[in-house]
């Protein structure tokens, strides 16, 4: 009897998978077609996609980039790509770029913002990227002088004697701590400054321009215009909004209700109001608060507000970060006898911080977009500007160039904000999962 | 012999205020205070000061002064020999209405792109996430003129609906114009209306509308009922008696015995003169913010609603599925209330954020309170102070009036623990 059993003893080699489950179909299979349902929606993406590069695609390259006015752009399309042809005008942008990066700053002066943007970005790189050399720091310091100076021009004594301050109030606290406690030292330390900012530095850099003077061409505010304005506007509200967003966050978060009562009022009253009111207090109202005489510059003006602003949504970020934290991070702190500050400065505010990093980029950019608001008070900022161009006989009636311009800058700024803040996030992650 | 004497009793001393936690916090606070009312005082006294020199001492009666401007979109009644008061007003119900309108279409289009940025589709997924970028990374203002020169520059003129060869023509069967000076609806009329009633003399009301929300409130009410009786049934039988027919009846025929009663017909536009006439009647600022306002706030939602979904662990799903609960329900009694807890607060503060960015309206001329009181008001009367510190007024009651309903919700729903 023949043995009908069968055991198979080698292995077969793996056979490939089927095709319509690996490479791009599969991938198509799985991802666009996977049921009637999707298919349909795969199939009216792909019309809208058509529909909306069909419109697109042809009027942005079908365009004109040598014209000098509207009409002239006009005909050229209509030459080049045959009658009723509709084409983008990038002739104003080409014609218009400087005015719309530097506003009515003179053009024999471009180099001082070129520098005093470098100069940011170098500052501000050392402390965004931890991988730079440490010695790039000095950057970060030097720059708060150093870039008003370039894009206001003037005495370069005025800067030099407004850093004085800060030696001066490092000085006066170095000396009486050795003296005196203490409390007497942070007074002296915040005193002196104080005093020399208000009393002396004016004076005394007049006195040292006169005997020596180092200067550069003054540049007014009016002049200020364009992406240049928006930045400054925008960096000076980020940068000095993250600390008075931590002191206004810690002081909602203290058991002294004076101080507890006073930064609610404040927050909730800042982010309770919008930003066009705060605009119009600085554009109409400061003036008046201040005493009789007194008459500063309106985008100070504007950037006082627009960092109040910031600060008071800074603070609720930050706020929502301190309460994140776990209970028992604050009563370790405490158990290991830290004080308030060194507590906060060691074991609260590092982390706190880190998990409010999302909000606080997101504010940041939202700071950012909200300097078109200037527009709204006769300042010219891109928008501003794009007004300004379009009130051109020869650019008038000029729409989506601009404003496509203008939303592109915008959109590669914030973009990049907030791929940093993902990038800065991955990197500082140290949970286990 | 030794005696042993309570240990010295210190006396309080001035440093105490400083070095000694317990009265240190007491001279924070009495220093804070004290510095706050200075500046305070400060200020009051500059504004004192600045006040007499220009003469102008703070004064709100300019807002009894005839306005003479005009309103081209508004709610209630208003003429240009109306009063400052009634424009500011008539500009506040502007704000109110274009923020609800952008808040209704802002978290529909927010919670259907939020959705489908986590469809499985990638060509869908991806397409959602390039309008999240685009519109959240541009800033609101742009948007907003970037709408109203996209209205004005690609929509037909009313002269383009007219004569044999028109260009242009109207939806809907010729009930709905759409034309680069606005958007013209039907309206609704009421051939035996109840007429107005008015309020403080101030504003009328139509009483139909009063009578068909009343009617409306009234069916939705019992529907409710028989909604809570069902689920007693349910809970006590097992089974769910069929009432959705009850419950569509209880709402709907009321409303249309109602209406039918009113003779409720709809008054169409048509183009006399050189314009539309009859009909709603939305100007082109108006459509131009709602939309800019609806779609910007629409990418807000959309990250909020996805992450909110996405915060709802695979284990809940599972774990419903696993009790026997079909997709329906999981979705309805497990995921959605936990997501939600998750989604509202953002949601409303995002509402917030809609509300004060209206006052861009300023930008296209829509009058709104930042147009009327913050705008021509304040630029005819030259009342700086009285003008602003009213606007700001009037949107810190706004705020504080949804953060008080955001954090009664967020009382309700909060999470017990231990």
């Amino acid at each position: 009897m023949a043995d009908i059993s069968f055991v198979r003893t080698e292995m077969l080699p793996e056979k490939t998978p089927p095709a319509t489950s690996v490479g791009l179909i599969g991938w198509m299979r799985e991802n666009l077609f996977s049921g009637w349902f999707n298919s349909i929606l795969t199939v009216v993406s792909l019309g809208f996609i058509y529909y909306v590069l069909a419109g697109v695609l042809p009027w942005m390259f079908q365009s004109s980039w040598t014209a000098n006015s509207l009409s002239q752009c006009r005909e050229a399309i209509s030459a080049a790509h045959g009658e009723g042809a509709s084409g983008a005008c990038w002739a104003v942008v080409r014609e218009r770029y400087l005015q719309l990066i530097y506003g009515f700053y003179p053009d024999h002066l471009y180099w001082r913002p070129n520098i005093a943007f470098l100069l940011t970005l170098a500052a501000l790189a050392p402390i965004l990227f931890s991988a730079l050399p440490r010695k790039m720091l000095w950057l970060a310091v030097v720059a708060p002088f150093a870039v008003p100076w370039l894009l206001w021009g003037g005495s370069a004594w005025l800067p030099l004697s407004a850093a004085l301050g800060f030696v001066l109030g490092y000085g006066a606290f170095r000396g009486v701590s050795q003296l005196n406690g203490s409390l007497a030292a942070i007074i002296a330390g915040v005193a002196a400054p104080v005093l020399w900012w208000m009393l002396l530095a004016g004076p005394f850099a007049a006195l040292v321009q006169s005997i020596l003077p180092v200067g550069i061409e003054p540049v007014e505010s009016r002049a200020f215009g364009g992406f240049m304005l928006s930045i400054t506007i925008g960096v000076v509200a980020i940068v000095c909004s993250l600390p008075i967003g931590i002191v206004l966050a810690l002081g909602r978060q203290s058991n002294l209700l004076i101080v507890r009562t006073l930064c609610i009022g404040f927050i909730e009253f800042v982010r309770g109001v919008p930003l066009i009111t705060l605009l119009f207090v600085a554009s109409t109202l400061l003036n008046i608060f201040m005493p009789p005489g007194t008459n500063f510059d309106i985008i100070l003006r504007v950037m006082i507000m627009v960092t109040l602003f910031a600060s008071a949504y800074m603070a609720e970020v930050i706020r929502g970060g301190l309460a994140a934290l776990p209970k028992g991070q604050y009563e370790a702190a405490d158990s290991l006898g830290l004080d308030y500050w060194k507590a906060q400065r060691l074991i609260i505010m590092p982390q706190a911080l880190k998990i409010s990093i999302p909000g606080i980029v997101s504010t940041f950019i939202g700071v950012f977009k909200d300097t078109t608001l200037v527009s709204i008070i006769g300042l010219l900022d891109p928008l501003g500007l794009s007004n300004a161009i379009r009130a051109d006989a020869n650019w008038n009636g000029i729409v989506w160039e601009l404003y496509g311009f203008i939303a592109l800058m915008f959109f590669i700024f914030c973009f990049s904000m907030s791929r940093y803040s993902m990038f800065l996030e991955r990197k500082l992650q140290t949970g286990h999962r | 012999m030794t005696t042993f004497t309570d240990p010295h009793k210190e006396s309080f001393r001035l440093s105490m205020l400083i070095y000694d936690t317990r009265y240190r916090s007491m001279t924070i606070q009495v220093v804070a205070m004290f510095g706050f009312m200075l500046m305070a005082a400060w200020l009051i006294n500059n504004t004192i000061q600045n006040l007499n020199a220009l003469g102008k001492p703070i004064d709100f009666g300019f807002f009894s002064e005839p306005a003479s401007y005009d309103i081209n979109q508004r709610l209630i009644e208003y003429n240009s020999r109306d009063s400052h008061l009634r424009a500011s007003f008539v500009g506040l119900l502007n704000t109110l209405m274009v923020a609800a309108m952008g808040c209704a279409l802002a978290t529909v289009l927010g919670v259907v792109i939020g959705v489908l940025r986590l469809s499985g589709n990638w060509l869908v997924a991806r397409i959602m996430t390039v309008y999240v970028e685009t519109f959240r990374n541009v800033p609101v203002l742009l948007w907003i003129v970037f709408f109203m020169a996209m209205l004005i520059e690609t929509l037909p003129a009313p002269n383009a609906f007219r004569g044999e060869n028109a260009t242009a023509s109207m939806w809907l069967g010729d009930s709905v114009a759409v034309t680069n000076r606005g958007l013209y609806v039907p309206e609704p009329l009421f051939s035996r209306s109840l007429g107005d009633v008015s309020f403080f003399g101030a504003f009328n009301i139509s009483l139909d509308l009063i009578a068909i929300v009343a009617v409306l409130a009234g069916g939705l009410y019992v529907s409710h009922r028989i909604k809570v009786r069902a689920d007693r049934v349910q809970e006590a039988t097992g089974i769910r008696p069929t009432t959705w027919y009850q419950r569509l009846g209880v709402v709907a025929v009321p409303v249309i015995v109602l209406l039918a009663g009113l003779g409720f017909h709809l008054g169409f536009p048509a183009l006399k003169g050189f314009n539309f006439q009859g009909g709603i009647y939305m100007r082109n600022s108006l459509l131009a913010l709602w939309l800019a306002l609806s779609l910007y706030t629409a990418a807000f939602i959309a990250e909020i609603v996805r992450a909110g979904i996405l915060a709802i662990s695979r284990g809940q799903t599972e774990a419903a599925a696993a009790l026997g609960l079909r997709p329906n329900r999981i979705m309805n009694l497990v995921i959605l209330p936990q997501a939600l807890r998750v989604i509202i607060p953002p949601l409303i503060s995002q509402y917030l954020n809609l509300t004060k960015n209206s006052s861009l309206a300023i930008a296209v001329g829509y009058m709104d309170i930042t147009g009327t009181l913050g705008g021509i008001t304040m630029n005819q009367t030259g009342r700086e102070l009285e003008c602003v510190l009213l606007l700001m007024l009037v949107y810190l009651t706004i705020s504080l009036s949804i953060s008080l309903v955001m954090n009664w919700y967020n009382e309700r729903v909060k999470l017990v623990e231990r």
